[in-house]
């Protein structure tokens, strides 16, 4: 087991579940590290949209493998070739939405400002100056939930159609209409908060 | 797609660029990983006693050799060539390896299948 994270490469990115399934512990424990390496990036990402800050982000990637190792050989055998991408999104949104009901909160700051939090790489720093930007994020997060989910899989995690409907539990055309649906609200969002301070700078007389 | 639409679209990617985990997270999340696979060291057992109903996955020479193809003949080389993995890790002498590792087939084989 030692062996589990003994090998790094930067990039690497296999599908997982295209090869044969797994005979033992150790091959077992081969795939999962590979799907870690694979998918360590997005499972963070995820979450940081999702919940708005890098402590509570960090909580939820952990949970999340955590929670994807005791189930991986299952999901292995169930997957039927498929990419487990979805899978391991879909128990992140899971935990995400028992993290809120347990503690019974919303996120607390917009993304733009949970860079405050020591992170080696923030949204803020990104988009710093960018007005446009900023309002796009905090246009995000006035969505409602599976409008934002499904433009956190598209637009941070490159997610298709396909794997975006695995991971809510919809259909690829459903999935394609609540995207669609998604855009053109945060655009309306975004029209508007780019518009109202222009119209507060008027004179009221 | 309208050219607006697009130009939303780039932006949207913009805004929501992947964000790297940091690096203490990696290291925890993989040190948690390491110590719970060790852990859970009887449940691993167990998967790998399903395993090795497959006999292309059992230690042949020794343990199979003594006890035959019974599931407990599977325990046996489970036992066994877990501890001949340590011991691979411990030893320089190939020969001690071996007496070793047929030494611990024989009381494996005394202790799950008293009877033979």
């Amino acid at each position: 087991m030692r062996a589990l994270f003994g090998r790094r490469e930067r990039g690497y990115a296999p599908h997982v579940a295209d090869v044969k399934a797994p005979e033992t512990k150790a091959e077992l424990d081969a795939r999962f590290t590979e799907l870690y390496r694979a998918h360590l990036r997005d499972v963070y990402s995820y979450s940081y949209y999702r919940v708005g800050n890098h402590h509570d982000a960090e909580d939820l990637t952990e949970q999340t493998f955590l929670q994807a190792y005791r189930h991986f050989e299952r999901a292995l055998r169930e997957s039927n070739g498929r990419p487990l991408r979805p899978w391991l999104i879909r128990i992140a949104h899971n935990l995400a939405a028992n993290f809120y009901r347990d503690r019974s909160r919303k996120p607390e700051s917009a993304i733009e400002d949970a860079g405050v939090i020591s992170a080696p790489h923030t949204t803020e720093s990104l988009v710093e100056g960018r007005e446009e930007l900023k309002a796009i994020l905090t246009g995000v997060q006035q969505l409602p939930d599976d409008r934002r989910e499904a433009l956190i899989m598209r637009f941070a995690l490159g997610m298709d159609n396909r794997e975006i409907a695995r991971a809510l539990g919809r259909t690829d055309g459903a999935t394609k209409v609540l995207l669609h649906r998604a855009i053109r609200q945060l655009e309306g969002i975004v029209a508007e908060d780019i518009a109202e301070p222009q119209l507060d700078g008027r004179d009221p007389a | 797609m309208s050219a607006g639409a697009a130009d939303f679209e780039a932006l949207l990617r913009e805004a929501l660029t992947p964000v790297e985990p940091p690096a203490d997270l990696t290291q925890r999340l993989e040190l948690t990983l390491v110590n719970l696979t060790e852990l859970a060291q009887e449940e691993l057992e167990s998967w790998e006693l399903k395993a090795m109903r497959d006999p292309r996955n059992w230690v042949r020479p020794a343990a199979a050799a003594v006890v035959g193809a019974s599931a407990g003949s599977a325990l046996v080389a489970l036992r066994v060539r877990s501890r001949h993995r340590s011991r691979k890790q411990q030893s320089g002498n190939l020969f001690e390896l071996a007496a070793h590792t047929l030494q611990d087939a024989r009381y494996e084989a005394r202790r799950i299948l008293p009877g033979r």
